[in-house]
């Protein structure tokens, strides 16, 4: 058996990062590997597509009703889903209390501790947003995730978020042994948008390792709760995915220590290719209505 | 006439010595804090209240030590509950020995322990359900409460629990109880300095503030002082309360030893602020001065020298029938004092002491000390600011050495070249300077001693400084086989 992968999935709030990771682990499954997938993120929606359910019952909510984490079993917080993909939620408290990123650290801790990954090829990390925290820096740390893939689209916003999480993997890539796997293009048809996320690619010293086409049938799949894998196999977009999955399976130890940029590298760029103009003053600040 | 004291050794020469010990930037900045005291110096010539270096072993304590040990612990009829996981509140149970007149466990809690324990989930849930519960227990199991505190440990500052809602919720809750949320998470400030001041403001805020003021019975005389700033540490309030009563005046309030939340409401209406400990209750001295135009004064009852000049002070607020029993008072004492010093006098007189303590002790007790002959000759300041090294140059003479919170290493080399009879510092210093031979007395918990303040805690003072000093123990520390170098 080839040594546990451990990968991580990074990205914008809302870019499709639930989305793109199930979608490429039930490739990877297709592929015959065995994967686990870790959800991080307190609204617990990682797995939803390979369970289709609506939410699992999560780790924390488990603990809380049983008091401590120390009294559950793994049993009670894995469901086992399609091609046999297992998937946890590590869950956490409601918006506005307690502290989320303490929960991801107990959370993993737990599955760690109690052999969650013994005989899986992948594990998986779903992680909200952005590394607000320690807490969600988690996977990221030593001997977790060996490579981050970071889901981003040719939105400024989107890039802005993926240059901040490439700030994250460097700074845990000179503690720890954590790489930037590459990034991940979810398109949503901005102007230039392949050309963008290569050059940003580039300049985040890392590539982008596949250009994920928006098709519609991804929705219509959702709505079923399904990945596309399991929704339409033989579909266009089922084939895009498999070609993601291939990737990751071969980029093992091809991951790289990204070298983020600056806010002004990465406005200059924006208007490298024209999508913002250069220093116009009198357009910022102002309603479409005023101009 | 400038006069000096006997340091023994060049006090600047030894400072330069004990930093060669750091690194170079650390030398720095606690050259900055390190000086010998010279007549004109406005502030001891030391930097204070600044964040302590990483290593030194300081001796300072937390913002929450602040608040729950000192400030609001003290308050007996009211349940100051630690939130947060169980430690803090573990090893500061027991209290400072603030002693109180009470029944523990059904009218006053002073010496027991709340906490909310935190756990995991309580962390990554938030702990505001919990708090909830454990204000229902309190008010099922200790129904004579009369309010409640809630003293902030660091993670409910960090996971940004709403402990004021829950406050002002339960306080409906239970018709109008006084519920405090206080935010002296420990992480908070350079030391527990912050504490007192958060203390303080949460008093203004929800005491003062959220009280109405006819809540309780008050008949007010124009005699009505408040204790400001005494903890009643073995017992200080009560031999600093009696004075005050045969001055002719009425004490309506201690703060915050043996204190209780209806004095607290009440001191709105004092004509006069007595303010023993100046650094921690300032704050709310200051406020009463600006929103109920009290006075205040500041003033020290170590020693008859300082008693005399402190009850005078504070006769000179009120009229002649006043001033007059404090002469009385004074007379009828001296006789007590001048006894002490005929039997203590002689066996402590010329004995070299240095301090390292809190609040207002490394500058008030100096004149109890000279009152017995003796010459502190280092003193400095756990937490201590500018404004209480500017008052303590009116208590060292030229050559006393200065050291702003000291580390354990500057403390022990001081100490080993100035070879003191006396040092007066806390428990963690005790058997270091015991082992040194140096005799030791804790200074803030007077060694399970006490009262020091008033007349009657001068005797007990004298007393257990003879004890320290003269104790024939030390002859025999001395190896008999090795003759001296």
């Amino acid at each position: 058996m080839a040594a546990l992968r451990q990968i991580a999935f990074y990205g914008k709030g809302g870019i499709g990062k639930s989305t793109t990771s199930q979608n490429t682990l039930a490739a990877l499954a297709q592929m015959g590997q065995k994967i686990l997938i870790v959800g991080c993120d307190p609204k617990a929606d990682s797995t939803r597509l390979i369970l289709h359910a609506k939410a699992q019952d999560t780790v924390l909510s488990l603990a809380a009703e049983a008091g401590s984490v120390e009294d559950l079993e793994l049993e009670d917080v894995m469901k086992v889903g399609y091609m046999d993909i297992r998937c946890v939620e590590s869950g956490g408290p409601e918006p506005g209390v307690g502290c989320a990123g303490r929960g991801v650290i107990t959370s993993i801790n737990f599955l760690e501790e109690n052999g969650a990954y013994d005989g899986a090829d992948y594990v998986s990390y779903d992680v909200l947003g952005d590394v607000v925290c320690g807490g969600f820096a988690m996977p990221i740390r030593e001997n977790k995730a060996q490579e981050i893939y970071i889901v981003m689209s040719g939105e400024m916003m989107a890039m802005y978020a993926a240059n901040n999480i490439a700030k994250g993997v460097l700074k845990y890539a000179n503690s720890g042994g954590v790489r930037l796997g590459g990034l991940v293009c979810n398109e949503r048809q901005t102007d230039k948008e392949l050309e963008l996320a290569e050059a940003l690619a580039g300049m985040l010293g890392t590539k982008l390792i596949h250009f994920v086409p928006r098709d519609n049938i991804v929705q219509h799949a959702e709505l079923r709760r399904m990945t596309v894998l399991e929704y339409a196999p033989e579909s266009k977009q089922a084939e895009e995915y498999r070609q993601l999955a291939t990737k990751i399976h071969n980029n093992a130890g091809n991951g790289t220590i990204p070298t983020p940029i600056t806010m002004d590298q990465l406005e200059d760029m924006l208007m490298d290719f024209g999508i913002m103009q250069k220093e116009d003053e009198s357009i910022i600040g102002k309603a479409a209505t005023a101009a | 006439m400038t006069y000096t004291v006997d340091l023994g050794v060049n006090g600047a020469e030894l400072i330069e010595e004990v930093l060669k010990a750091y690194p170079e930037k650390s030398a720095k900045r606690r050259a900055k804090h390190l000086g010998v005291h010279e007549e004109g110096k406005s502030d001891c010539d030391v930097k204070s209240n600044i964040k302590s270096l990483p290593g030194v072993m300081t001796i300072r304590g937390c913002a929450y030590a602040g608040s729950k040990g000192v400030v609001w612990g003290p308050i007996k009829d009211m349940i100051h509950i630690s939130h947060g996981p169980v430690g803090c509140g573990q090893y500061s149970w027991a209290s400072r020995r603030n002693y109180y007149i009470g029944t523990t466990g059904v009218d006053s809690f002073g010496t027991m322990q709340f906490t909310s324990d935190f756990q995991e989930k309580d962390i990554v849930f938030g702990g505001d359900k919990k708090l909830e519960k454990i204000m229902d227990e309190i008010q099922v199991l200790f129904p004579l409460n009369k309010g409640i505190t809630i003293q902030s440990e660091c993670p409910i500052g960090l996971i940004g629990d709403d402990i004021e809602a829950v406050a002002k919720k339960k306080s409906k809750e239970y018709e109008g109880k006084t519920i405090v949320p206080v935010r002296c998470e420990g992480f908070r400030g350079v030391s527990q300095s912050l504490g007192h001041h958060i203390a303080n403001d949460a008093i203004r805020d929800f005491i003062f503030d959220k009280t109405d003021p006819n809540k309780n019975e008050f008949t007010g005389t124009p005699y009505d002082v408040a204790i400001i700033g005494d903890y009643n540490i073995g017992g200080d309030a009560w031999s600093s309360r009696i004075l005050l009563e045969e001055m002719g005046l009425r004490v309506i309030a201690q703060w915050s030893g043996d204190g209780s939340i209806a004095e607290l409401e009440n001191s709105p209406k004092a004509k006069l602020n007595i303010l023993h400990c100046y650094r921690s209750m300032n704050y709310i001295s200051r406020h009463m001065e600006e929103k109920y135009g009290i006075p205040w004064v500041e003033y020290n009852f170590f020693g008859p020298s300082k008693i005399e000049e402190s009850l005078r002070k504070i006769a000179g607020f009120f009229d002649d029938s006043i001033k007059e029993k404090t002469e009385e008072v004074i007379a009828k004492y001296k006789v007590l004092t001048d006894a002490v010093i005929a039997k203590y006098k002689p066996r402590l007189q010329g004995k070299r002491v240095m301090l390292f303590v809190g609040g207002l002790r490394p500058r008030h007790v100096i004149g109890a000390y000279e009152d017995l002959g003796m010459e502190v000759v280092g003193t400095g300041y756990e937490f201590g600011h500018n404004d209480d090294y500017q008052r303590t140059t009116h208590y060292v003479k030229d050559g006393t050495l200065i050291y702003d919170d000291v580390t354990g290493y500057e403390f022990e080399k001081f100490v080993e070249a100035v070879q003191p009879d006396l040092v007066g510092s806390g428990i963690k210093e005790k058997y270091v300077f015991q082992k040194m031979g140096v005799p030791f007395r804790q200074m803030h918990s007077w060694d399970y001693s006490g009262p020091y303040h008033g007349y009657d805690g001068f005797a007990i003072f004298a007393r257990d400084m003879d004890m320290a000093i003269n104790n024939p123990v030390w002859a025999l520390t001395k190896t008999p086989w090795k003759k001296a170098a």
